[in-house]
């Protein structure tokens, strides 16, 4: 489904971002992204949909090359969902028409069409009834739920979560978890950039650690947890796990 | 001082046989109104087209909102209108030429377009300062939804920051009214010229001065009431100016 091959990504002239990042998600597949922050964990996941730039290397999703310059990059993003640490929902636009704009501007809907399908998408993360509140009226938690069904209402083969629970509060953390692990329940394809370590050892296939732009480990979720191999990756375990 | 005080000079006939004083100072009025109305909608309309490019990643956009912006706002007023209205004309080609010098509204034409212009400038820079003020992932969060640039633009950062950079706007409305009045110079016969016609025929400056004044406040008040309304009406809830 998504295909990372030897990408390279710089900042400016000297920075390098990613360094020759190889690693693959298959259908159905949960993939946690952890690691220190400035790893480039949050880079690498906004490269699979080009919202950031790859110099080197090559990114293909769903069997469509992503950083070719004939590829329509609009309707490939329409196919894959993305959530962000700081739910981006449109501030001037109703809940239930946040999730409405793409699905009539991009993917043609009809109004009625996108209403209903909205409607259904919010009751299935609960929030049926602030559907005509403006984003600004909703908690943090709250919004993060709209953003993941804003997300899944365009039908989308993948989601990409950055981070989506390092700008809640605590108490508000759980409930954008239970949602993301309903999702993964269900088959969809997930790479999730996040530090909630409990998450991935409960709905993750496979863990990829990384420590300045590189991928340092890519393992199976128990043995990843189990027994990691590089130091790096023990030494931020155990930082995270100690409390 | 010897000044013979006379408030009733506005009901007195004017020389020129168009009616009362009043009726001059009026039709001055009404003549600034229509001005300092198409120079708006044309320092909007262009501003907003400049504002965007200012803001979008394109370097070749930046440069050519760059050099609008400078030109414009870096020259007086005053030098600008006599620019179009002596300078352009000896510079076209003769037939050119002499049409513009011999079109009857020349004057009006002139200081609506070249004020216009000249405010335009300004909005571009007050719009992108508003769209730089949003957050990032905003644009990032509708690229994600499949979104084209203009489609991003259109339905979610413009509508963001028309509404923060509102007050703003207000004052550039206002002084868009208010230099209306240097079109006097190239001919213009608005409020102020009408003000200074008054004068020289009844020789009450101060009376009509002071009717000019007033009636500069009246259409300040009304647009600065009319866009307090436009303020409340587009507030978003729970976000910065909303409730």
């Amino acid at each position: 489904m998504i295909e990372i091959n030897h990408v390279n990504k710089w900042y400016g002239p000297s920075f390098q971002a990613l360094k020759d990042c190889t690693t693959k998600v298959a259908k159905g597949e949960v993939v946690v992204v952890c690691g220190p922050s400035g790893s480039g964990k949050s880079t690498l996941i906004k490269c699979v949909n080009a919202l950031e730039p790859i110099q080197e290397g090559e990114i293909i999703l769903d069997g469509i090359k992503v950083n070719d310059p004939k590829t329509d990059l609009p309707k490939l993003r329409a196919r894959v969902g993305m959530v962000f640490q700081h739910f981006e929902l449109f501030p001037h636009l109703r809940i239930i028409e946040n999730l409405c704009l793409a699905q009539e501007k991009v993917l043609g809907r009809s109004h009625d069409e996108a209403m209903a399908k909205a409607a259904k998408l919010l009751d299935r993360v609960g929030l049926k009834v602030h559907a005509n509140k403006y984003p600004a009226e909703l908690s943090g938690g709250q919004q993060q739920r709209v953003a993941i069904a804003r997300a899944l209402a365009m039908d989308p083969i993948a989601m990409l979560f950055d981070e989506p629970t390092s700008a809640l509060d605590p108490e508000m953390i759980s409930e954008v978890l239970d949602v993301m692990v309903d999702l993964a329940r269900e088959g969809m394809t997930m790479m999730v950039v996040t530090h909630e370590m409990g998450f991935a050892s409960k709905v993750a296939h496979r863990v990829i650690f990384m420590d300045q732009g590189e991928i340092v480990e890519d393992a199976l979720r128990t043995d990843f947890f189990g027994s990691p191999r590089s130091d790096r990756a023990q030494k931020f375990l155990s930082k995270i796990l100690s409390h | 001082m010897n000044y013979n005080w006379n408030w009733r000079i506005f009901f007195e006939p004017a020389p020129n046989g168009t009616g009362t004083y009043l009726d001059m100072l009026l039709s001055g009025l009404v003549l600034t109104i229509e001005t300092a109305l198409v120079a708006w909608i044309i320092a909007l309309v262009t501003g907003s087209i400049i504002g965007v490019f200012r803001s979008l990643p394109s370097k070749t956009a930046n440069r050519i909102a760059f050099a609008y912006v400078e030109f414009f706002r870096n020259m007086p007023l005053l030098v600008q209108l006599f620019l179009w209205f002596f300078v352009l004309p000896e510079l076209l080609p003769r037939s050119a030429g002499l049409w513009m010098k011999q079109m009857s509204n020349a004057p009006f034409y002139t200081a609506a377009i070249g004020i216009g212009l000249f405010m335009s400038a300004r909005v571009a820079v007050q719009l992108a300062a508003g769209i730089g003020s949003l957050p990032r992932g905003q644009m990032q969060a509708a690229t994600a939804l499949g979104l084209t640039t203009s489609q991003s633009y259109r339905y979610v950062l413009l509508p963001m920051a028309f509404r923060i950079v509102l007050p703003p706007l207000t004052s550039e409305f206002l002084s868009t009214i208010k230099n209306t009045s240097v079109a006097i110079t190239i001919g213009l016969i608005e409020l102020t010229g009408q003000a200074r016609a008054m004068q020289e025929f009844s020789f009450q400056v101060f009376e009509a001065f002071t009717g000019a004044t007033l009636l500069y406040l009246l259409i300040n008040i009304v647009v600065v009431i009319g866009m307090r309304f436009l303020e409340r009406a587009v507030a978003v809830p729970g976000y910065i100016t909303g409730k």
